[in-house]
Formats: structure tokens, C-alpha cells, sequence
């Protein structure tokens, strides 16, 4: 019971450290909050269903079409909602935000007024599929999510620590007026990093759809919300305290509902943050310095 | 090499350069000195393209690059440290030197980090040390090295000597000596105005957003003027 527990919550904690990777990505480099993030996710899933379910195409396929639907929307909303008001005299700093909010209600109707309110299922071929260890039965789809969760976060760690891009990236984060006169193309990395975030959603909404079989369109304000919850927890902006982050919300939530009472299981993200602001504000892993360097 | 024409430019409503005029010839040293607030950084800011001048150009190598963006500037040979150094400091020494290279696609980069290493032993001493960790006479040092691994033909130093010891001071002159002397050009911008004269061949006086003295630094240092404003009459003292 424990382990299936134990299993149960990182295969969730991965899923959410995804999900908060592509929040953190883009608040470090643009230093806002893209709300728009989980509607983005909301569509990855959508698309995950459509070509895997309706079009009877392999998981796979599923993936890239969804990966490249929502960098298509990433691009978009960089170059049509972010990049209008960036450096602009008289423009508050919080016109980006009510932007993406606004991108965010914009793709949670239109998904609604294509595919309908309700869920949809999400049927993979080995939906059913176990293995059982002793007495601990573990699914194949949460195999399935947790290696790719994996490869993803390794992908990106190393992606950020070893190339140039990455390296740019980070400069650029950290401050955008010394990666400029170091070289790089400030504009084109912004993009890049929007891009490569919402990709990142894009795949994270896949993965659930394949972990709670339906997909709905109003999936992502509730994942955005404890996406947003887990960066607070891990440090605004910090790649590590992202993933950690999301493995305690997920082993957190799944153990509240397997020995707690279950109706507070999204009142735990919430609880978290209350915590963490009260005893260490700038998150686990962030530090003041960060902070004061926007 | 450089030659800036009636540059002016605004903070908002605030002007801040008021028609300023200077030329860089290439091997020199040229220094513009002027209290705090008289618009030297905005000037070096200008010249990079960090600000844009409302009036006035900026040609280098005899093409006008008003406008252009910082990126754009350093691919053509104009690196800038700036005031404060600007280190990377949530990265490590060697990720700072890597940016420095970052928009060169030969393939000596390895070769002149190691070079660079060795001409500055500390930051070969701390380079997986996270930069923000670094005195500021390192900070100074590793933002000179990694400007200087772009490869620049014209480097611009703002302030290099701003809150250092004396003796770190001295060192960091000496440096810029030898800058020149590997034949990159340097435009310097100092409130040290005495030692920067002491190595530069040419230099400017910045009062609120004009140029108000040029000439050969060997003049300036005897220039009653300056000696009265900016070296004091204490001809002895080396201190800033």
C-alpha cells in the first residue's frame, strides 16, 4: 500500500514538475507569471486525445503533434501577446499577466466550443496494462510518465548546463541587459524559452490525460494554480526547486488522499505555500539575490 | 575608428547627453572623465546601443551603426564592460569566460579561455566557483577577461576601477596598458582621472551631458583646470 502510494505520487510529482518547469522557464527570463501556461497544457492534452483516440494515431505521433501544437501557441503568444508591450513607455508591468490571462480564457473557450464541455476520455492502448512486484501492482502508463518526466527533466538540465543556447538562456535570466552586450539575441532567446515552455506543457497534458484517462477544458486553471503554487514552493524562477517542488506536491496530495480525507487534496498546494511564504518567502531553493536581481 | 557626432539622448523627458562629439582613433587610449552624473555611462550606453540617441550618429570603422543592438554591436569588434561589471554571478567563472565567446564560431574559443586563464591565474584558481562569489577585484578581472575573449577591436571600460583597493587599482590600469599594447583599442571612462590620464593618449572632460575640455592627456594632467576639479592639489596623492 505504501509503495503503491509511493509510486502513485512521483508519477504525479513528475508530471507536475513539468508542468511548473515551463512557469519557471518563462518567469526567469521574462520575469512574469504566464497564466496562459496551463490553458496550453489543457491543449496538449486535447491534442494527445484527438490523434491518439479519434484519429487511431500511435502515442507517439500523439506526442510530437502535440509538442508542436503548443510550441505553435507558444510562438504565438510571445509574438502576438508579449512581445507588443515589452519596453514600451506607459505600459504597467502588470500588462503582461492580464494578457496571458486573457490568452488563457481565449483557448479554454475555444476548446470548449470545438470539442464540447464535458471530459473526454483518454484511451491508451495499455491503459490496463500492470505489473505486479510482489504485492505492489504498478501501471505501465505510470512507467510511461515517469521515464519520460525523467528524460525530460534530465534533457533540460543538461541542455541548460552544457550548451550554448542554454547558457544564453540563463544570461539572459539573469540579467538582459549583460546577455545583450555579451552577444546574444535577447529577442530570439525569449522566444526560444517561450517556445521550449510551452512544448513543455504540451507534453505534461499528454501525461495526464494518460494518467486520469479524460481530459476536460477546464483542466488547466486547476494545474496551472498548483504549477504557480510550485514555483513559490521551489523558488521563483529556479529550474531545480521546480522539480522538487513538484514531486513534494504530487507525494504530498497522494498521500493526503490515501491517509488523510481526500477533499483536501487540492487545498494542499494552497496549505504549502501559506507555509513557505511564512517561514522562507523566497522558496526553497531561491535566493534573495535572484529576487533582486529583476 | 570610432566617432560619435552630436549624440543626445533622453531618459524620458530628461536629456541626458546634450550634443556630444568624440573620436577614437584606432591603438589608443582615450578617456572620458567627468564627476558622477555628467553622462559619461549614458554615452558609453549610447555608443553600444543599450540607449538609443534621440539626435546625433555613431560610425565605426567608417559605417554608421546608430541604432543597432548590443549583439549587433559585438559582432562587429565593440565590447563593453560595464559600470558595476555586470558578472553572470548565479553562473561559474568558466560559464562566464564560455559567454564571453559566445558569438564566435572559430575554433580557437578553448584555446583562448586557457589563455586568458593564464594571464589571470585566480580565475583559472576559482573557475567552477559561482562568479557572484568573487571579490570585486576579481569580479573586475573576470568581466575585463570575458569581454576581452569576444575578440574586440574597440573595448570599452566604464569605471573599471570603481570601489577596488589602491593596489587592485594599479593592477587594473595596468592591465588596460597592456590591452593596448596587444593592440585593441580602448575607450575608458574614469572618475580616477589621474591615473587614467597617466596611460591614455587622448582624453575628454564630461560636465552635465557636454564635453567641456578635450585634448592630449599630457596636457590635461598639467591643464589648470582639471587639476583644480578633478586631480586636486595634492599632486602626490594616488589614491581615488
Amino acid at each position: 500500500m505504501l509503495l503503491e502510494q509511493l509510486v502513485n505520487g512521483i508519477t504525479l510529482g513528475s508530471i507536475y514538475a513539468i508542468v511548473a518547469l515551463g512557469f519557471t522557464l518563462v518567469f526567469g527570463v521574462l520575469g512574469i507569471i504566464n497564466m496562459a501556461h496551463g490553458e496550453i497544457f489543457m491543449v496538449g492534452a486535447y491534442v494527445g486525445v484527438m490523434t491518439t483516440g479519434v484519429l487511431g494515431w500511435p502515442l507517439w505521433l500523439g506526442f510530437i503533434a502535440a509538442i508542436l501544437v503548443t510550441a505553435f501557441l507558444g510562438y504565438l503568444l510571445e509574438s502576438l501577446t508579449l512581445r507588443p508591450l515589452r519596453g514600451k513607455k506607459g505600459v504597467s508591468h502588470l500588462a503582461p499577466l492580464i494578457s496571458t490571462i486573457g490568452v488563457s480564457i481565449f483557448l479554454e473557450n475555444m476548446t470548449h466550443h470545438l470539442f464540447g464541455a464535458g471530459n473526454k476520455p483518454f484511451r491508451t492502448p495499455f491503459a490496463q496494462l500492470s505489473i505486479e512486484i510482489g504485492s505492489v501492482t504498478i501501471y505501465v502508463v505510470q512507467i510511461i510518465i515517469f521515464v519520460i518526466s525523467i528524460l525530460l527533466m534530465m534533457g533540460l538540465s543538461i541542455w541548460l548546463s552544457k550548451t550554448k543556447a542554454g547558457k544564453a538562456l540563463r544570461a539572459t535570466a539573469e540579467n538582459l541587459e549583460t546577455a545583450s552586450i555579451l552577444g546574444v539575441d535577447t529577442k530570439r532567446t525569449i522566444i526560444m524559452t517561450v517556445v521550449i515552455a510551452s512544448a513543455m506543457g504540451g507534453i505534461a497534458g499528454v501525461l495526464v490525460g494518460m494518467a486520469f484517462n479524460s481530459v476536460s477544458p477546464q483542466m488547466g486553471l486547476a494545474i496551472g494554480l498548483k504549477g504557480l503554487a510550485i514555483i513559490i514552493l521551489g523558488g521563483m524562477g529556479n529550474v531545480k526547486g521546480a522539480m522538487v517542488g513538484g514531486l513534494i506536491l504530487g507525494l504530498a496530495e497522494t498521500f493526503l488522499v490515501a491517509y488523510g480525507d481526500s477533499g483536501y487534496r487540492d487545498a494542499i498546494a494552497f496549505i504549502m505555500i501559506i507555509i513557505i511564504l511564512l517561514l522562507k518567502p523566497q522558496g526553497i531553493f531561491g535566493s534573495k539575490a535572484a529576487q533582486e536581481g529583476r | 575608428m570610432l566617432k560619435v557626432s552630436n549624440i543626445e539622448t533622453f531618459y524620458g523627458q530628461i536629456q541626458a547627453l546634450k550634443g556630444i562629439s568624440l573620436n577614437v582613433e584606432e591603438g589608443k587610449i582615450v578617456t572620458l572623465l567627468g564627476a558622477n552624473g555628467a553622462g559619461k555611462s549614458t554615452t558609453m550606453k549610447t555608443i553600444v546601443g543599450l540607449l538609443k540617441p534621440k539626435k546625433g550618429s555613431v560610425d565605426f570603422l567608417g559605417e554608421n551603426v546608430t541604432g543597432l543592438r548590443p549583439d549587433q554591436l559585438l559582432r562587429k569588434g565593440v565590447a563593453l564592460v560595464p559600470e558595476g561589471r555586470a558578472i553572470l554571478s548565479s553562473m561559474s567563472v568558466i560559464e562566464n569566460l564560455d559567454m564571453g565567446a559566445y558569438h564566435r564560431k572559430d575554433k580557437n574559443i578553448e584555446r583562448d579561455i586557457e589563455e586568458v586563464m593564464e594571464r589571470f591565474p585566480i580565475l583559472k584558481e576559482r573557475q567552477s566557483q559561482l562568479a557572484g562569489t568573487l571579490s570585486g577585484g576579481q569580479q573586475q578581472m573576470l568581466a575585463i577577461a570575458r569581454a576581452l575573449l569576444s575578440k574586440p577591436k574597440l573595448l570599452l571600460l566604464d569605471e573599471p576601477s570603481m570601489g577596488l583597493a589602491p593596489l587592485i587599482v594599479a593592477d587594473i590600469f595596468k592591465i588596460i596598458r597592456e590591452i593596448k599594447d596587444a593592440g585593441t583599442t580602448v575607450l575608458l571612462v574614469e572618475q580616477n582621472a589621474k591615473q587614467a590620464l597617466k596611460i591614455a593618449d587622448y582624453g575628454y572632460v564630461m560636465e552635465t551631458g557636454k564635453i567641456i575640455i578635450e585634448g592630449k592627456a599630457s596636457n590635461l594632467l598639467e591643464d589648470p583646470r582639471i587639476v583644480e576639479a578633478y586631480l586636486g592639489r595634492k599632486s602626490t596623492s594616488t589614491s581615488a
